[in-house]
């Protein structure tokens, strides 16, 4: 038997940490609680409403253009990012000095700032002065992202993609890294086909670091925000009001905080619920 | 004659991995390389199975020149250090893996795999996943798909490194006798002498790209062809000395000498150079040809019944290995017999004599 000692100074050590959470997640939480279950009005009136708000938003159709909207480009980013940034990596050298050139290259993206993305693509792909936009417009298709919705569908997808593959393909390309040469000699020896080395080996051993990348991928791309906010604005009208912007506009344009913390509570259910599907369903096979 | 290498060469780069090589084995044979790390035994196999192509040179098998053909047409398997299985198949699967390639009948594969299974006794554990299997099982696994394949040729690189001592030696005991069973050539690398020993068959022994010396283990190791063979095989390492011969006695240091017999006695004078093992010189009088020789203890290790002192003689440092335990202080002076029968005697050139 081994003697368990009370301390109760251990609560001490733990005090910062509860601090910082409750500042940082559960006050912030509370408050949006708060503010979703009543009326607020101008001087702090507050009326207590029930789940007014809940069923409002629900049952919204601008709300459920948005979640359409969210669920349509997160799809798409997805179904492009990670088979792309798969590909990207599995086309990397494996050794010597290039690595380091790609690794670099692949990086770089992913050092720039959301907004300057944004400004930058925005720039990039104006059909008068942006060399994208005049390049697309050169080659005989009639693009205007600032008031076609489809160009600037095609324009805010490019830009996330361009954006974060890089992400994908660095860490697919450190799930390949961790494969042992042997691997590929035993393929080779069974005679096994390239296919066969990328379903039977390769992806099975990056399937750790590509569930990473697609709950990565999922999650950001779902609160995708300060990207298409410079890019398009939400527009043209409301073609790229995804819910985060609808969700600003709701809460600081219009002022309604009510609506806007009942759609921020439910914003938040759906990527938990869809995270944890996601991870179920990869998961699946690994508790085995 | 299963495979045959003739002047093979390997250069990568500015880097000759493997120099001017030509060795023959036999049917059926069980082969070892032994070498340290980057002495190029994996190279070697790797040549051997038809995923590198030699930089010149000539690879036989069976007579026939495979130089250049792919490593899926050749009928090789080879087992790694680390456990090679495929991740997400069952031990069934993975064994049955290279004969699905094969498109060989399922009935087939069925009783291929189950009498390799039982072979390794993993027959219970074919429904599982690598991920599942302990190491030992791992590597059981891995062997049971190079041993279903029936291939002509089994190259094994070090298989057993990975593996705990008593896996280790379970299996070492196993492998000679499995693969005499199936009557194929097998190629086997370690880096320790002792397993070499153990294994049997014959040996090869590497250094830095070359074989030094091939021929039945024993033979290897009791007639070592020149300092170099003698070396790579010794575990702990040959001592070494450079001794004089002057008239009928060999002289080292000016303190020690013994008389020249048997065909030494009709050497020419001058330099010569000993290699003797840990366990020819000891701390009792093995036989009546040792001599008594003195030192200083530099560290002494005691592995339950057995002592190994590290000690000083001049400007030697030598290892000797005694039965019983004897924990001497670093610095103090001990008396060592060498039998000096038992010593190799190289000429200048370090060859045996």
């Amino acid at each position: 038997m081994i003697d368990k000692t009370t301390n109760q100074r251990a609560w001490l050590l733990v005090l910062p940490v509860v601090v910082l959470v409750a500042f940082n997640a559960l006050i912030p939480l509370m408050t949006v609680i708060n503010y979703s279950v009543q009326e607020t009005f101008g001087n702090n009136v507050f009326f207590f409403e029930g789940v007014k708000w809940f069923e409002q938003i629900l049952h919204s159709e601008r709300f459920h253009a948005a979640l359409l909207r969210q669920l349509t480009f997160t799809g798409i980013i997805l179904l492009i990012e990670i088979p792309l940034g798969v590909a990207i990596a599995l086309a990397m050298p494996k050794r010597g000095p290039w690595v380091s050139v790609c690794l670099v290259l692949m990086a770089l993206p992913l050092l720039i700032p959301w907004n300057v993305v944004g400004a930058m693509w925005n720039i990039f792909a104006l059909p008068d002065i942006g060399l994208l936009g005049r390049m697309i417009n050169g080659m005989g298709f009639d693009y205007n992202f600032t008031q076609q919705p489809l160009a600037a569908w095609f324009t805010t997808i490019l830009m996330d993609v361009w954006h974060w593959t890089s992400l994908v393909v660095l860490l697919a390309y450190a799930g390949l890294s961790a494969i042992p040469d042997a691997y590929y000699q035993a393929a080779r020896i069974d005679g096994a086909s390239a296919w066969s080395v990328f379903r039977y080996i390769q992806l099975p051993k990056m399937k750790r670091v590509l569930t990473i990348a697609v709950l990565l991928r999922f999650m950001d791309s779902f609160m995708i925000y300060t990207e298409p906010f410079v890019l398009t604005g939400g527009g043209p009208g409301n073609a790229t009001t995804f819910l985060s912007i609808d969700l600003v506009k709701i809460a600081l344009g219009q002022f309604d905080l009510g609506p806007a913390a009942a759609m921020s509570l439910i914003y938040f259910l759906i990527i938990l619920l869809l995270s944890w599907i996601f991870y179920t369903l990869m998961m699946r096979n690994e508790a085995q | 004659m299963a495979i045959e290498l003739q002047n093979v060469t390997r250069v990568v780069g500015i880097d000759t991995h493997i120099h001017a090589t030509s060795i023959k084995l036999e049917e059926g044979r069980f082969n070892i390389l032994l070498g340290t790390t980057l002495s190029g035994k994996t190279t070697l196999l790797r040549l051997m199975a038809g995923l590198e192509r030699p930089t010149s040179g000539e690879i036989r098998f069976r007579g026939e020149n495979v130089t250049g053909m792919p490593v899926q047409k050749r009928n090789v398997a080879m087992v790694y250090q680390q456990f090679i299985n495929y991740p997400n198949f069952s031990v069934y699967d993975n064994i049955a893996s290279p004969l699905k390639v094969m498109r060989m009948p399922a009935q087939e594969i069925e009783t291929r795999v189950r009498r390799v299974a039982e072979l390794l006794k993993i027959d219970p554990l074919l429904g599982r996943m690598p991920g599942e299997l302990s190491g030992g099982q791992q590597q059981r696994t891995a062997l049971a798909r190079a041993l279903v394949k029936e291939s002509d040729l089994v190259l094994l690189d070090e298989p057993l490194a990975n593996l705990d001592y008593k896996l280790r030696e379970e299996l070492r005991e196993e492998l000679p006798r499995l693969f005499h069973a199936t009557g194929a050539t097998v190629v086997y690398a370690t880096t320790e002498p002792a397993e070499a020993l153990l294994l049997g068959g014959y040996t090869a022994t590497l250094h830095q790209g070359r074989i030094t010396q091939y021929g039945p283990t024993a033979v290897v190791y009791r007639q070592p062809v020149d300092l170099l063979s003698a070396r790579v095989f010794s575990d702990p390492p040959i001592n070494t000395a450079a001794i004089h011969k002057r008239g009928e006695h060999f002289h080292y240091n000016e303190t020690v000498s013994w008389k020249a017999t048997g065909k030494y006695a009709a050497l020419a004078d001058g330099p010569y150079t000993i290699g003797f093992r840990p366990h020819h010189i000891t701390l009792a009088p093995g036989n009546a040809e040792a001599i008594s020789v003195t030192g200083k203890v530099v560290i002494t290790e005691i592995s339950g019944s057995e002592s190994v002192i590290h000690m000083r003689v001049g400007n030697d440092t030598w290892v000797s290995l005694s039965h019983g335990i004897h924990p001497f202080r670093r610095g103090q002076g001990v008396e060592l017999f060498l039998q000096t029968d038992r010593c190799f005697y190289f000429d200048a050139d370090e060859r045996l004599i």
